[in-house]
This record gives structure tokens, sequence and C-alpha cells, in this order.
């Protein structure tokens, strides 16, 4: 074993590699371990998105609108390219009422500080050319992005210079007199550090039960179809205005909304069905079709594109839908950084912030009071 | 969208296919053989496009009575053929929650039920185009259903191996068979396998010259398990046949050499022959050139097993690093329901393709007309199979042993040597699809981190493109060092167009309610 780190990361998601980036800046020696790969779990299966559309005012919005800034940081910073594309995001009404809708909810993400412009249907294709025709209208928001999510972690984790264990799993919490945190136990032995950092994503919940705490993440489906390369017949990340209510949901039923986009590399993304399910991969037909009638709803140009992959990955979410950002009041040393659902990629960086400075005890860029790992503890919590 | 229902689906029209189908249907089963290719056959079957107008197809094919054989019983049997069937998913159905179908006329609830989607088109052809039919997304219902998928080449890739002219050995024998197509004048057959003396004796029967046959292993490693050969005259008397042709020809065979580079400015002109060490390496200086149109060059099958690891079947690793599919004794997969024959087992060719086909047949049809607890496998007394057969079964599962035993012997002589990479270049192109090169891959595993094949698709795209990971699966697994075989996992087995997904229409499984308010 090497000299002992100041803070042991657990996963080596994009999580965990923002959370090793920003606590190396601040000058703490890190180590991150994974029992997989790196980008082995969510952050390999996900397509990316850098989205503030999404979210309705409050302390998820404020966290994505401070990452928004800081992955345009990142992008520069990073030595080679992670495919990041400020393209922007379309929201689309199929009606008048669906548009009504989406503009109350765009009035009220403008006061939050989100930038809205409204697109009236005859300038749908201006954005889109490709866009159905008979839309109502939509909403752009030029702040959404899309990066490449595995490569944007292992270049993150490679620029912070932390030590890198990939095929580690963690099977224990050493603690300490008083249940502080003294380090972590793996299969090849101990590693001591004062700090450790639970970016375990959908395994969260497990690392927070070997620490002998409730931190209840659980994984939620989405599918994603990969369509033959194309040149660029989707320019901006486009989805249906319902997408929104399908993330708000509390529903374990299948839930489909349509997000279309291109990527540098060619394919078309179509994405985001949300089922809770388990940890279950087995091929969902209804998914897929619902995910293509949805699709070629928006485009129908693609209707003739075919889809040469599909695949399944497993968004790690906490009953209200906000993850768990801070340090653990019931065990000292301990942090939760996990539980962002399918924003991981989005709020990394800010997550990543927010842990350093706990680490280093300065003062996090926001209120972290609503992601208090504690929240679900019977009695205690928020 | 019909929905047909069957007693048996049978996937694929290959020889394990072929017998499948054929002995459920003398059995009594309601039986649909799918294929996506337009005639019967399979690769090894392969017929002539009916438009070329072929007078003797079977010059070109080895063992053609047990085709014509096969042939017939299929039409004894009344098995549905559906041609130019895609199957692109096996899935389960009356996961609960549907009326319908589930009940059967004349039949029993109870096992389940499966539904095969498949689109239905031009084998291979850009279906869709010109506004004609394109491909029509079809569902197959069925009560049990026999995988007998096949295998596709394994192909590793050397520097020059894009070069037009440069072909898979299996696809040099294919075009021969189906499309009376000679790959070149003069064709270099190398790689690894005994499907590579069949390919330089069908080159050499219908006229091509081949100047050498270039084997990376040494047939020494046949030695090491005299009894499989003992016990399998017919396939010593079959790789006699293919030397005779050999030495008729007069067409050297050079064992533990590989080409590992091809040359040639619009086509390949030549390629270089280097000796293996034992480990695969490349001999320094012991390169040799030989010029040629064209190559034919393949390492051994790699068994075609997505449609059933979709559906969560258990797999094992073969002796030539490949992944199979781990079958009981009466040729079920690990889902109970659905049966796999042929190569998709283990590589082991048509004669076993052609015993465990009927094997899975026998069981099925015990299974599907008496149900009833099923009893656990026995390796010596199968329970599951039809109790009024008993010399038949006996006979099969004898000749099923025998051939496997043969099988294993081979796999393990022609495993690919951990040292073959040594020939790639930082600037062989390894994917071809997405373009990504040796040097690109080494890079991810040196300098990311990237440890197995999956990490270095997502750093790299290899593998990510349109034949997903088919061509550079194994190439991709030996530079990321993980030492496994390739994933299988495809989800999607073949391409499928939008429109036709969107078009599967509701009905197949649950249809769950949109819960939005």
């Amino acid at each position: 074993m090497t000299s002992t780190p100041d803070v042991i990361v657990v996963g080596a998601g994009i999580v965990g590699a923002a959370c090793a980036h920003y606590a190396a800046r601040a000058g703490l020696k890190v180590t991150v371990l994974d029992r997989g790969p790196v980008a082995g779990g969510t952050t390999g299966s996900g397509e990316g998105n850098l989205l503030v559309s999404d979210k309705a005012p409050g302390p998820e919005l404020e966290l994505a609108l401070q990452s928004a800034e800081l992955w345009r940081e990142l992008a520069e910073q990073l030595p080679r390219g992670v495919e990041y594309e400020p393209k922007g995001g379309l929201v689309v009404a199929s009606d008048e009422a669906a548009l009504t809708a989406l503009r109350t909810f765009a009035a009220a993400q403008e006061k939050a500080g989100v930038t809205v412009r409204e697109v009236p249907a005859d300038r749908l294709p201006h954005l889109e050319p490709h866009l159905a025709p008979g839309l109502a209208g939509g909403v752009h928001y030029p702040q959404d992005a899309q990066v490449m999510p595995a490569l944007a972690a292992a270049r993150l984790l490679r620029a912070s210079g932390a030590e890198l264990r990939p095929g580690q799993e963690v099977t224990g919490l050493l603690t300490g007199p008083g249940g502080a945190v003294r380090g972590v136990r793996t299969a090849s032995g101990v590693l001591h550090a004062p700090y450790v950092v639970n970016a375990a994503g959908t395994w969260g919940g497990e690392l927070a039960r070997l620490a002998g705490v409730l931190l209840p993440v659980l994984p939620r489906r989405g599918f994603v179809l990969v369509t033959e390369p194309l040149p660029r017949v989707v320019r901006h990340k486009v989805y249906a205005a319902d997408y929104v209510a399908d993330v708000a949901s509390d529903s374990a039923a299948l839930q489909t909304s349509p997000v279309v986009e291109g990527t540098p590399a060619g394919p078309v993304l179509i994405g985001a069905s949300r089922e809770r399910v388990g940890f279950d991969r087995t091929l969902s037909v209804p998914a897929l079709r619902r995910l293509a009638a949805g699709a070629t709803a928006l485009f129908p140009v693609l209707a003739g594109v075919r889809v040469i992959r599909t695949y399944a990955g497993f968004r790690p979410y906490l009953p209200d839908h906000l993850p768990a950002i801070g340090a653990d009041p019931r065990v000292p040393g301990l942090l939760h950084a996990c539980g962002h659902e399918g924003a991981g990629i989005g709020l990394a960086p800010v997550t990543g912030r927010i842990i350093a400075e706990c680490l280093v005890g300065g003062q996090p860029p926001l209120d972290i009071s609503p992601f208090d790992p504690a929240r679900f503890e019977a009695g205690g919590g928020a | 969208m019909v929905t047909e229902s069957y007693d048996l689906v049978v996937v694929g029209a290959g020889p394990a296919g072929l017998a499948g189908a054929g002995a459920a249907g003398q059995l009594g089963l309601r039986v649909a053989l799918l294929d996506m290719a337009e005639r019967i056959g399979g690769q090894f079957y392969r017929q002539p496009a009916a438009a070329l107008g072929a007078t003797r197809p079977q010059a070109l094919h080895h063992d053609w009575d047990a085709f014509v054989a096969l042939r017939g019983r299929l039409a004894a049997g009344r098995v549905e053929h559906l041609g130019r069937h895609h199957v692109w998913a096996v899935e389960r159905d009356g996961d609960g929650g549907r009326g319908g179908p589930g009940e059967r006329p004349g039949g029993r609830r109870g096992d389940g039920e499966w539904v095969v989607h498949a689109v239905v088109g031009e084998d291979g052809g850009e279906g869709g185009e010109g506004g004609g039919e394109g491909r029509r997304a079809v569902r197959v219902r069925a009560r049990a259903v026999l995988l007998a998928t096949g295998a596709y080449e394994r192909q590793l890739p050397f520097p020059g191996w894009t070069l037009p002219g440069v072909v898979g050995a299996g696809g040099a024998q294919a075009m021969l068979k189906g499309g009376l197509v000679r790959p070149g004048k003069r064709v270099v057959v190398a790689g690894s396998g005994p499907l590579l003396l069949a390919v330089a004796s069908s080159l050499a029967s219908a006229g091509v010259e081949v100047p050498a046959v270039i084997e990376a292993s040494g047939y020494l490693g046949y030695a090491r398990h005299p009894r499989a050969l003992a016990a399998n005259p017919r396939k010593l008397a079959e790789g006699l046949t293919h030397g005779a042709a050999l030495l008729r020809h007069r067409i050297p065979l050079r064992t533990r050499s590989a080409v590992t580079e091809a040359y040639g400015s619009e086509r390949v002109e030549a390629v270089t022959v280097s000796r293996l060490d034992a480990r695969w390496r490349p001999v320094p200086g012991s390169g040799r050139r030989i010029a040629c149109d064209a190559l034919a060059v393949g390492h051994g099958l790699v068994p075609g097993i997505e449609l059933a690891t979709t559906l969560g079947c258990a797999t094992r690793s073969t002796a030539d690093n490949t992944l199979a599919l781990r079958l009981s004794s009466t040729q079920e997969t690990s889902v109970r329901g659905i049966w796999a024959a042929g190569e998709v087992g283990g590589v082991a060719g048509a004669q076993l393709a052609c015993a465990e086909g009927e094997l899975a047949a026998l069981a099925i049809a015990a299974r599907l007309t008496k149900p009833g607890p099923y009893a656990g496998p026995d390796p010596r007394r199968p329970s599951g199979l039809d109790p009024g057969r008993p010399a038949r079964v006996g006979q099969l599962l004898s000749r099923r042993a025998r051939l496997r035993a043969f099988a294993e012997a081979m796999a393990a002589a022609h495993a690919p040597g951990p040292g073959w990479t040594d020939w790639l270049s930082d600037d062989t192109e390894v994917c071809r699809c997405e373009e990504v090169t040796a040097g690109r891959i080494r890079a991810a595993v040196t300098d990311e981190g990237a440890r197995d094949a999956r990490t270095v698709k997502l750093f790299t795209r290899a593998g990510m493109g349109w034949c997903q990971g088919r061509m550079c699966g194994a190439a991709v697994s030996c530079l990321a060092g993980d030492g496994q075989p390739p994933a299988q996992r495809r989800p999607l087995a073949v391409p499928v167009t939008l429109g036709a997904l969107a078009a599967e229409g509701p009905g197949c499984g649950q249809e769950p309610s949109r819960s939005q308010t």
C-alpha cells in the first residue's frame, strides 16, 4: 500500500471523478476505488445530458445552473475532447394546452435564472428543420448541453491526479472510537483515510448500509436507442413537454417521452424511458416501441433510420428525487455524493465542488440542506 | 399486426434448424422455421439464388444427400418456412395483464409463451428504400423456441486486412455456394481451423489457383486427443478428403504460420506469411511474400448467441475462447422453454448440428405433449425425451457425445495464441465500422485505465458501429487484455428501423398505461 490518502472516493463514475477533481484541486491527496472499471455503472450508460430545461425551480435547478457554468470551465480545461457540445435544448408542445403549461413552467424557470426563449410554431423549422409539422410551439433553452460521459469521467480522473484503483470492491468501512470513519476494507486489504466519499451511484445505498446508516437509493431503469450514424438531422436536444412530468413522477410503471439528439459521432440517441423494476436488464419491447414511436412522431424523417443497438442503464434515485450531497451527520468522516437519478452527469461538477468544500471546511457554493444525506432516517433529518 | 401462433418456432434454417423443425413437424407439432435468407440451408447448405439457374448446386457441397433428406422431412412434417425473416429479439410473453392469445385451441396454459420479433425484408438489403415495401415488422408466437442461429467467422486483424480482395474464409465459401462467384484467380487461404481445408478444396475445385493454405496452429494439437480422433472415423475421413484434394491440386499447407500483412494499392496484390512461435508471435525475419489477388482468411467460428443472451441464457467459455450456450442434456438452455442446437452450443459442424436439432425436437415434443413436473437432467438417461423412441434417442445421444468430444479437441488445437496481437501495428484499423486503430485501443488501456472490452468500447467507440463488434470483438478483447471471451450481448440481434419498431403496435406483452396527471 502506498502512503495514506486524505480522502477515499468510492466510485469511478462521473460524480466520483468530479469529487476527485475538486478535492485534488483543493490540495487533498485522493484515491478513487471502484468495484468495476471507470464509468462502469450509470455513467457508462448515460447519454450525457447536461440539462437545466427539465428542472422546476428549486434546489435541483440551483445545482444545475451552477453546474452548467462549471461544465463550461471544465470543457476548456480538460486536456482532450470530451465531446462537450453547448448545443441547447428545444422543448416542444404538441397542442395549445401543452404549450400553455410549458409557457408557465418556462416563466417560472426564467425567474429562477434560466435563459428561456419562446419559439413560435412557424420558427421551429429554423431551429430544427426536420421536426414534424403541426406542433403548437416550443421553448429554446440555450444553457442545455451534452458531453460524452464515459470519456469525461476518464479524462477528469486523469486530470485530477488522483490514484485510481479499479476492480476493488469496498467490503467494509473502518471506524475508530466514536464511530468516525478511518478508511475502507477491500478484498485486497485495508486502506486508511480520514474521509470516505460515497459516490457509488446506484450502489450508494449499499455503501451507506456498510456504514450502518440508511440511504434509500433505488434504481430506475432507462433504455436508450442508438441509430446508425447520420449526418446532423437533429441539432439540439429535442424533447416533448411531457418529459418534465415523467422525470418528476413517482410512478413505478413504464413512462416514455422521447428525448432525441444527434451526437458528434453520428448516431442519433433516443432516450428516456423510466421504470422501476430493480436491476433487471431484460429487453423490454414495449419500452423500445414507445421510444421509437415518440421519436418518429417528433422527427418523421427518422422512420426509415435503423436502430443498431439499445442498452439499459439504471438511474440512482432517492424517494424525493434529490441527490444526497454532503457530510453524513450520523457518521463522522463519511460524505455522500450519490442519488442524482438521471441528472448525475450534469450535476457532477457542482457536487464535486460541494464535497471539496465540505472536506476542507469551506463554504459550499449554495445551500445544501435539501441534500442532507440523513433526511430519510426515521425521526431525523430535515 | 397479425400474430401467428405455433407450438414451436425454430430460428435458423441451417442443419440444426432443419433437423429440429423437420423432426418436430413429424412428431405432430405446429412448427414455423424462420431464417433471414430466402432459401433454406443456412451457411453450410447455402444454395445459389434461384435466378442464377444453377443446375448442379451439389457440386460445391459436402453431404448434399443429407440436405435432400432434411428437406424431405421438412415437407413431410408440414413445417411452415418463413424466409427473409430477420429475428431481432425473442421475448417472454404473458407477464400478466394481457388477455387474448394466451389460451390456445386444445392447448394448455402453463409454461407461458414466447414472442419472436422479426422484420421481413431482403437478405441484408437496404430495406425501406425507394418507397417500396421496406422491412415490415412481424411477431410470431410460440410455446417453445429452438435457437439454431449458427455461428459467424472470427477475424483477427492484421495490417492491410481492410484492402479489397481480403475476404472471410467462410465468406469465400459462401460466395462460391451462393453466388457461384470466385473471390479471385489466385487466392491464399489463411487463418486457423478445419474450415480452411474445406475452403481451399472448394476453391480449387472451382478452378481457383490456391498458392498456399496458411494455418496458424500445428495439427499436432489433435494428437493430444487420440480417443476423440479414434471415435470419429468419418471426421477423419473428411479431413483426409480435403487433404487429398490439396495434394491433388498441389496446394502446400504451411502450419504454425500466419498472414501478418497484406499489400496492394487498389486491392490485395501480395501477402507476407510469417512463422509463428508457440504463442503465435511472429518470428522476426521469417516473413515471405506470396503474390495473390485475393486472400480468404478466418480464425474459426463464433457462436451467434445474442438472442439467447438477451433472454438471460447461461453461457460457457469454449476451448478456443468464445462463448457458447450452456445446455442441458436435452438441449434446453438455462431459460426454460428456450432450446438450442448446433453451433450456438459450441462450434462442432453440421453432423452434430443435425443430431442436436433432432434431439431438441424430441425433447420439445415430449414437453409440449406431456406437461408435468420436469425431472432434472441426467446425462446418462435424459428425461423428457420421447420414451417411444429409445433406440433413436440412444443413437443420437452417443453421436452427440462423440462429435462434441471431437469438436472440443479441435477447438483446443486451433485456439488463438495470445501473441497474435504482436502483428498489429499501431495504425492497423481494428474496428472498421468506427475506424479505431490498434494504437488508439492500446492508448485507452495504458493511458486511460481501460482494462476490459466494454470500457475500451466506451472510450474509443471500437465495436459500437454497424457490425456491433462481430468483426472486432475478439481483437478488442485481446488488446484490452481482460482474458475473457468477447461478450455476446446485443439486445437487437439485427438492426431495425425506427418505423418498424414503432409499428410493433400494442398488444404485445403488457401495455402499461401512462401515468401522468
